[in-house]
């Protein structure tokens, strides 16, 4: 007999997000994902300056701000004709970096490995890490005392099939733990060139606004030095370990199977090079990316708007009762067809495409080492190797960029905001794929909008009634306890979901007051 | 750890954000202080409405005391959803549990604004029933039950990003659904952590700080707090020069500054343990701990202040103490109450209590 299972909210991720299944004989067979925020960002953009949308549509999202902020200023740059100089484009390159990296070791390490690691481990600790210890006996002390609270935020939790080994499971509290300060670094790194992190202040069409002088480039590398060291010797044997415990889950949590690349970090001032390849992978077949094949299908969004349209010529007007809607996501659809976005989809782009060597030598290096072929990947393990190996591309190429920048060179290049234009600005972010067009009317912004990654990921049934990414991959996945439903989280979190940004920002402004209730 | 209660009422005397802290909250503050097991943290449920995570992952930032510190020494970090293992049911019967059995004894730490329109329906957490419930519902509900509410954030403390103009979702600030509550205000976007963990360190040792009349701490946003005062770029200012272009050498009032009329400590802290700030990155301060942020629909964030008179001081090769002071002074108060008055008018209702608060305030 089928069984509901609700889990709302489904924490450890960005946003609010619901997630209901169908269970029958332990395993998924139906699945609903629901964003359940809405804040109209494009009708507060409306009627604004240009100037003010790298600011303001950072706020989008505080994990990665700076996506939205590359996006944001690529937009602008196509907008105004304007192209920043090599500096200006080098340091937007290092603080789009600096978060990925940031972004993926949070990731795993504060938001999924719960998922996996036996949190009360620490409670049979016996060796000498004073910090180890100290957690212990906070643990322990709580525990005693019988507080109902207990060990809070650690606990309680869903009770499942996590990690026997007790030193994988030390290993990883320490690393948890140590993750949380090399992450700060990375913060830092951002707040080198952007002034402040979250929501950096030096993002302006035309390039930036900081200056590189010695001591930023030198305080730069060296916490990246150690951001290098850690992913080396600490996250991707981590993620490994944690893989070789869950043998299982590479078979588990794959979904769709296709998988879309913008394209991300250019290389030269022309836009021919970039690091990570642009790509489209549908039913088995590589294919160029073509930005104008995007739609955005809204029949089980609560927005009362025109479907199927290019977000170019989108529309979104909210409706919280639509019948029969379910979500404050759209569903974006490429030639109408599902794709997945995020660091497994752009591995598995560049890993066919063959465009990226030292991508390519890693890949082949981990599958070796857990005896996979490449599906293997197609899986919620396979997006957490993914996103650490992505990490290393990232941090490597970073290192060599720093080194580009030329103290007392030019930073930003002037530009004029023309009393109309559009312009499209397309990017690669942590959690996936990030586009932002704008259209300019009589200097202002006449409408913005943004299709972000977990829009593509998250978004619900699209109007053929095709399930989205994170539907598509809970089909069937085993629930071994429906009062403890562990594994629905472990493969919605490989995703890396961001609800804040998911939820359409888009919409035509005047229509909305209609549905308003004065209370 | 806890300080004697002779001490506790010396230091806890100021108003909170139109709530005065009367003797009746004092013995069950210092009870929740010292709730888990003498051991002294605050008990925290840290709810997000309209948020986007920043005000979170900047308390993450914290460097001393670190995070883990934070989490062992400070607070009892009970329901924080963005960090909390427990997912579902499993974290929200913690809050059920407290507002039940620890009513009266933890703080309610909000980021984000709460949007009211549509009955709340534009954000939504956990059902009962298949009935979504709201955040306002949520709110409403621990807050009423709470010993006292922190707004974490500008959109919590003021309405934010979200109630810009037109406030599509009626957007509102925690004040607006918490009425009966001390309620303390940690703006910024996202608030600095040492903001919040002082404040909240504060409250634990000394009781609620001093607040200003917008219900901010004054230690961190007090009138000598004012980014323009305490600029180090404030040299070009006196001197006349100003940068013309992103990425110039100079003071960035062209640009859009708006450190004559932002208040917090960033410009002397700095951010992200120190190591940059706004201004110095070449960034214009864009006033994100003040209630006019993001300001009006058309006169946008770098948008120069009106009214700041400098012709002819590029000419003048003064003492830049004193000619600066006097200047500066005269016409950061100047342009404080035209901006804010400006930003004031076109903002929508919600929030507009605060905002009408700072005119009452510049206008006297």
């Amino acid at each position: 007999m089928a069984r509901t299972i609700t889990v709302d909210p489904l924490t450890r991720i960005e946003g609010h997000l619901k997630i209901k299944v169908e269970v029958e004989n332990g395993i998924v067979v139906d699945a609903f994902s629901a964003g359940e925020m809405f804040r109209g960002w494009e009708i507060i953009l409306k009627g604004r300056s240009p100037l003010d949308a790298p600011a303001i549509t950072q706020r989008i999202c505080g994990v990665c701000p700076q996506v939205h902020g590359t996006a944001s200023v690529l937009c602008l740059d196509d907008a105004l004709g304007v192209n920043p100089p090599a500096n200006g484009r080098v340091i937007r390159n290092l603080m789009l970096g600096a978060n990925f990296i940031q972004s993926h070791i949070l990731h795993f390490y504060h938001l999924s490995a719960l998922d996996f690691v036996d949190i009360t481990a620490i409670l049979s600790y016996s060796g000498a890490d004073p910090k180890l210890l100290q957690i212990k006996n906070w643990v322990q002390a709580d525990l005693d005392s019988g507080e109902a609270s207990a060990g809070a935020p650690f606990l309680p939790r869903y009770e499942g099939d996590y990690i026997e080994d007790h030193e994988t499971n030390i290993q990883s509290i320490a690393n948890y733990v140590k993750a949380l300060e090399i992450r700060r670094k990375a913060q830092e790194m951002l707040c080198i060139w952007g002034g402040k992190m979250p929501h950096v202040q030096t993002l302006f069409p035309g390039g930036v606004s900081v200056r590189p002088t010695v001591d930023k480039i030198a305080a730069f590398k060296s916490r990246l030095a150690e951001l290098q060291s850690f992913t080396d010797n600490v996250y991707i044997p981590n993620v490994l370990a944690v893989a070789k415990a869950y043998p299982d889950w590479f078979g588990i949590g794959g979904g769709v199977g296709n998988f879309m690349s913008y394209g991300g970090f250019r290389l030269d001032n022309e836009n021919k090079e970039v690091l990570m390849a642009p790509g489209i992978y549908i039913e088995g077949k590589l294919a160029d990316f073509d930005s104008g094949k995007i739609t955005e299908h809204v029949k089980y969004s609560k927005f009362s708007s025109g479907s199927v349209l290019h977000p170019s010529e989108g529309e979104t007007v909210p409706d919280a009762r639509k019948s029969g809607a379910y979500s404050w996501i759209k569903s974006p659809r490429y030639n109408n067809k599902v794709v997945e976005v995020g660091p497994l989809a752009r591995t598995f782009i560049a890993y066919l495409k063959d465009s990226n060597s030292d991508l390519k030598s890693m890949v082949d290096s981990v599958l070796a080492d857990l005896g996979a072929g490449p599906e293997a990947l197609i899986s919620t393990l396979g997006r957490h190797a993914a996103r650490a190996l992505e990490c290393k591309i990232v941090a490597d190429n970073m290192q060599k960029w720093a080194d580009e920048l030329i103290p007392g060179e030019p930073v930003h290049s002037e530009f004029d905001i023309p009393s109309s234009s559009a312009g499209m600005g397309l990017t690669a972010g942590p959690r996936g794929e990030l586009g932002h067009w704008i259209n300019i009317e009589n200097k202002k912004i006449a409408n913005y909008q943004a299709v972000v990654p977990t829009t593509w990921n998250g978004g619900p049934r699209d109007d053929n009634g095709n399930m989205g990414p994170f539907e598509q991959a809970l089909i069937g996945t085993p629930v071994a306890d429906p009062e403890n439903p562990i594994e629905i989280g472990r493969v919605i979190r490989s995703f890396d979901p961001c609800l804040a940004c998911a939820i359409h920002i888009v919409d035509n402004g005047k229509e909305i007051s209609k549905f308003k209730i004065n209370i | 750890m806890l300080i004697s209660r002779k001490k506790f009422l010396k230091i806890s005397g100021g108003a909170v954000a139109g709530v005065a802290l009367s003797n009746m909250w004092l013995p069950r503050l210092l009870k929740a202080a010292s709730v888990k097991n003498g051991k002294g943290r605050l008990p925290i449920i840290w709810f997000q409405g309209q948020a986007c995570s920043g005000c979170a992952v900047s308390l993450l930032n914290t460097e001393y005391p670190g995070i883990d510190e934070v989490l062992i020494e400070v607070i009892t970090l009970d329901y924080q959803p963005t960090v909390m293992a427990g997912t579902g049911d499993a974290a929200l019967d913690v809050i059920r549990r407290m507002i039940k059995d620890e009513k009266g004894q933890y703080i309610l730490a909000v980021d984000g604004s709460i949007p009211v329109d549509a009955d709340g329906e534009y954000c939504t957490v956990g059902e009962i029933d298949e009935k979504p419930i709201t955040c306002l519902e949520w709110i409403r509900e621990i807050g009423n039950n709470a010993l006292a509410v922190v707004s974490v954030g500008s959109c919590a403390s003021w309405g934010g990003i979200p109630a810009a103009t037109p406030n599509p979702t009626g957007a509102a600030p925690t004040t607006d659904i918490i009425k009966d509550k001390p309620v303390i205000n940690i703006p910024g976007c996202p608030p600095h952590p040492d903001w919040m963990v002082g404040t909240l360190v504060h409250v634990l040792k000394y009781g609620i700080p001093k607040l200003d009349e917008l219900g901010r701490p004054v230690m961190f946003f007090g009138s000598d707090k004012l980014i323009h005062d305490n600029c180090e770029l404030r040299k070009y200012f006196d001197e006349g020069k100003f940068a013309k272009d992103f990425g110039d050498e100079g003071c960035l009032y062209e640009l859009g500054c708006k450190g004559p009329v932002a208040h917090c400590d960033v410009s002397i802290r700095g951010w992200n343990s120190g190591v940059s700030w706004c201004n110095r990155a070449g960034g214009p301060c864009i006033g994100c701990t003040e209630p006019f942020f993001p300001g009006a629909t058309g006169s946008g964030l770098y948008e120069k202040l009106p009214a700041v008179q400098v012709p002819g001081l590029a000419n003048i090769n003064a003492n830049a103490n004193t000619v600066g002071i006097a200047l500066g002074g005269a016409t950061a108060a100047a342009i404080g109450a035209h901006a804010i008055a400006r930003a004031v008018t076109s903002k929508k209702n919600k929030g507009k209590k605060e905002s009408e608060k700072v005119e009452e305030k510049e206008g006297k």
